[in-house]
């Protein structure tokens, strides 16, 4: 546990990613099987304990700590694993080493419900606070050491001399602590591979596009589809089983069970956006969060809104991978393939045709209907090629919406923004009042972060837990993708992407926005 | 009945006023009298008329404020000696926060109260021990009055920094201390442990050294840290104002590991947002266990608590039948984040509102999490955009 606790350490107050990766490296060349793989996938986010949960922690401290000192002291914190580790009543000075990363996973995976709290007090009574950390987020999850899956990944493709996209195809065919995967690196085994298991295969993504460039592109070389206003999901069915993948290889199949059912039968990795639709309509996105929002969905629910996939393209048809393929002819596999299957609660997305970019421009201009983002641009001869490739494909956002609005509540924010103020809600004026229409927690620099912050300090009228009320002074302009209307808002208005665009200090906060200018913005869409 | 010191000892806007004796304790404004408890600023402040306090903490007042702002006329006062002002015995007792530093304790007609200023109890080779008095009111800080905050040995934390010099001896170690007492402590803990290797000094820090060696404080070999001796700094240790560490000066060293000593280094997000690559838990405040046990030594039944977490302390201090009152005076610490808050329950339904619509979205984190990421991109202006998309 000491070594992982360093790891976690090291990691945690190391900025640099090419520090962190020399550290990753470290850690996979000195650290023995099976704790390195262990330690991987808890960065990765793969470790995960059905029986040990942050509720688990919680009720530990409940036990063993005053819930007053607790609750004040998480407020400080930030973090459930660091407030537990650092009041957890101990000795100073312990200095054992702990269970192992593997006798941790065993026991935390085969031990009775009512036996573990037990367990985990014991583990804690012998750790130093460090070491305390690193076990309560092993069972937590959620490291929060700025660690991707993908930067472990890179460190292994590094350590090891492989190509990145190697490692992408192996990791989906190992589990924890990846002992197949770890033989073949070292030469000592084949590339584990998963055909036929439905597994998540990274996805392609787009760059933003500056539209500088666009001059050095050829119009020609490039199709268009709207970027629909929901989320990017894959498709996998095989005669093995189906599976629908989030963008970040999270399984969401649970939490939309009519998509999954769509996929009997079907044998095809697919690539699409999931909506919430009705009549062939996309409904705003705030309606498909409230689907995402629940793990199980109940039938009132799925009937009032439901789930579509609007596909745009396909890696594999069939046992056929067809990502070297350029995108037109995926494209044209994919309709072909549409017509014969007739999937329900699946369709095509359509190319939107355009001859220039001023034409593309302009139609992206006039398009504001509440389903759709903005447009994304795609090379016709791209080969479909995991992660972020610069180049082959742009997503070309609407404009965004911008209204000055007056801070009204201020709150702490967690992790590393911990000792700051720094979710902000706003509000715009209705009749002589301030209703509040939105929140917003990033756009600003840390520089801007750090004079927010001060400026909520110093102009506080009243405190309600972990809110700060302040004097309605401070204008911000806050830019936003649509508004929609919304009952679970006072104002009845719901901004999508809210972030705060500037802070306009020039600006008395007599003179922010009304609501009457929201409301006319959503009747424009 | 002796007079309770609620009666005697005020709260008022310039800080708390003995009534009885006519002067102010580490007043935040110029006063006719003032006692100060020790040199830090916010509470050594210039101006006053008269300023009572203990020879070194008049020495440093002098140094930092100049001759004319450090009181008009100074009366120094030696620990345990013991003087009268209109009836009030006024004793001064080390603190064990910096040279010179001292409690209060006033004795007027039977009751005792003691004002402990900022303190610590462990020890410091740079300042005289701390000495609990028994009293009928115990005035306290609470800077680290949470129960995370528990400092490990200074010791400890020095060996730390010490074997990071002997894994990176290329790379120069800047460390963030402030000027008074901590640069002191740590250049004293640094010889005590075997470091005689000359150490840098920021030119901010520089002065108070040479005070402290006025007093027969022992540091050895200190040299200015420049950037124009950034080879010599290779492998050394330099002492920094915390501001100064992250600021071009630093970046300008020999690949720097930054350091900061300071009991908030406890929580590693904290040390995260600094940019701290070696966060070193050392301060001169209490920490949690050391407020509690201080509580428990002078057998006050009851505390009041100045300033940071007061409400925790106060909680603590009711669970063994200490009465607790916060006194919330302004303008001290370096920090207010400690700064404890009412439950969630009395929010104004607007606040509440913005408090929950945080915690509503419970369920499905994975699906979320893949919206927020997709949020966070399209919400960051143009130049993270570039940036991200550089990322491989």
């Amino acid at each position: 546990m000491k070594a992982f606790a360093a790891l976690l350490e090291r990691l945690v107050l190391t900025p640099a990613r090419s520090t962190k990766l020399a550290v990753l490296k470290d850690w996979i060349s000195t650290e023995p099987d099976p704790d390195r793989g262990i330690g991987l996938a808890a960065l990765t986010g793969e470790l995960s304990f059905a029986a040990a949960k942050a509720g688990l922690i919680r009720a530990l401290a409940a036990e063993r700590t005053d819930p007053v000192l607790f609750a004040l002291s998480y407020d400080f914190v930030g973090d459930l694993a660091e407030t537990v580790s650092l009041m957890w009543p101990a000795h100073e000075g312990t200095d054992a080493e702990g269970p192992s990363l593997a006798e941790v996973a065993a026991t935390l995976a085969s031990a009775r419900k009512d036996a573990l709290p037990g367990i985990v007090a014991d583990w804690l009574d012998a750790l130093d606070a460090s070491s305390r950390f690193a076990l309560l987020k092993l069972i937590t999850g959620g490291m929060r050491v700025g660690v991707s899956a993908r930067l472990v990944k890179v460190a292994l493709a590094e350590r090891y001399g492989k190509d990145i996209a190697e490692i992408e195809e192996a990791w989906p065919a190992v589990e924890p602590p990846y002992l197949a995967m770890f033989r073949w690196l070292e030469g000592a085994g084949p590339q584990p591979r998963s055909a036929e298991a439905p597994v998540f295969r990274p996805p392609m993504l787009a760059n933003p596009l500056d539209e500088a460039e666009l001059v050095g592109l050829d119009p020609a070389r490039f199709r268009a589809e709207w970027k629909w206003d929901g989320i990017r999901v894959q498709l996998v069915a095989t005669p093995a089983g189906t599976k629908l993948w989030s963008r970040g290889g999270e399984e969401i199949g649970q939490a939309f069970p009519e998509i999954v059912a769509a996929m009997e039968g079907l044998h095809a990795v697919l690539d699409g956006e999931l909506l919430v639709m009705r009549d062939g309509v996309v409904a705003a996105f705030s309606e498909l969060q409230q689907r995402l929002n629940r793990k199980a969905p109940g039938p009132k629910l799925l009937r009032e809104h439901p789930a579509h996939v609007r596909l745009y393209d396909m890696l594999f048809e069939g046992a056929e991978d067809i990502r070297p393929l350029p995108f037109d002819a995926r494209r044209a596999r994919l309709e072909v393939w549409l017509a014969r299957a007739r999937p329900p609660r699946m369709d095509l997305s359509p190319l939107v045709p355009f001859t220039s970019w001023e034409e593309l421009a302009r139609i992206r201009a006039g398009a504001r209907e509440a389903g759709i983002e903005g447009l994304m641009l795609k090379e016709a001869a791209s080969p479909y090629v995991a992660g972020r490739p610069k180049g082959p494909w742009f997503k070309w956002k609407r404009d965004p919406l911008v209204i000055d609005a007056v801070l009204m509540y201020a709150q702490r924010g967690h992790g590393k923004r911990s000792s700051f103020y720094s979710d902000y809600t706003f509000g715009v004026w209705r009749g002589e009042e301030l209703v509040p229409v939105g929140k917003a927690y990033s756009g600003f620099t840390d520089q801007e972060l750090a004079w927010l912050d001060r400026w909520v300090r110093t102009n506080t009228t009243g405190r309600f837990g972990p809110v700060r009320e302040v004097e309605k002074a401070l204008v911000l302009e806050v830019a936003f993708d649509a508004a929609q209307r919304s009952a679970r808002h006072r104002s009845g208005v719901a901004l999508r992407f809210p972030r705060i665009s500037r802070i306009r200090t020039d600006k008395p906060a007599t003179e922010a926005d009304r609501i009457e200018t929201l409301l006319a913005l959503i009747d424009r869409g | 009945m002796p007079p309770h010191p609620e009666t005697w000892l005020k709260v008022t806007d310039a800080g708390l006023f003995c009534e009885p004796g006519g002067f102010f304790i580490d007043p935040l404004r110029a006063v006719d009298r003032a006692v100060i408890t020790h040199g830090h600023s916010d509470h050594a402040r210039p101006g006053h008329r008269a300023v009572l306090a203990t020879p070194e903490t008049l020495a440093i007042m002098t140094h930092r404020l100049g001759e004319g702002r450090a009181g008009e006329s100074r009366q120094p006062l030696r620990y345990g000696e013991t003087i009268s002002a209109d009836g009030v015995a006024i004793t001064l007792r080390p603190a064990g926060h910096v040279l010179g530093s001292a409690q209060l304790v006033l004795e007027w007609r039977g009751a005792r109260a003691v004002i402990s200023g900022d303190y610590k109890t462990r020890p410091d080779p740079t300042c005289a021990a701390f000495e609990p008095v028994p009293c009928d009111v115990f005035v306290t800080e609470a800077t680290f009055g949470l129960p995370v905050f528990r400092h490990p040995p200074a010791e400890a934390e020095i060996a730390r920094l010490l074997s990071s010099l002997r894994v990176f001896p290329e790379r120069t170690h800047v460390v963030g201390a402030y000027a008074l007492g901590k640069t002191q402590r740590l250049i004293a803990l640094l010889r005590a442990a075997g470091h005689h290797a000359p150490i840098y000094v920021h030119g901010a820090l520089a002065p108070m050294n040479e005070v402290y060696r006025r007093f027969d404080i022992e540091l050895g070999d200190l040299r200015p840290a420049t950037v124009a001796n950034r080879e010599a700094l290779k492998g050394a240790i330099v002492l920094a104002p915390p501001g100064a560490i992250q600021d071009r000066w630093a970046r300008r060293l020999s690949d720097p590991v930054v350091c900061l000593a300071s009991g908030w280094m406890r929580v590693r997000q904290r040390a995260k947002s600094r940019g701290v690559e070696l966060p070193l838990v050392i301060s001169d405040h209490a920490d949690w266990d050391e407020l509690n046990a201080t509580l428990d030594a002078v057998g006050a039944p009851e505390v009041w608590v100045t300033h940071g977490a007061e409400e925790a302390l106060i909680h603590a201090a009711g669970l063994r039948g200490i009465r607790g009152r916060a006194l919330s005076l302004v303008g001290r610490g370096d920090e207010d984040e400690a700064v404890a808050e009412p439950p969630a329950g009395s929010a104004a339904p607007a606040a509440r509102e913005a408090a929950e619509e945080d915690r509503s979205g419970s369920a499905a984190p994975a699906a979320r999490e893949a919206a927020e990421e997709d949020r966070s991109g399209s919400a960051a202006p143009a130049a993270r955009e570039a940036g991200e998309a550089q990322a491989p």
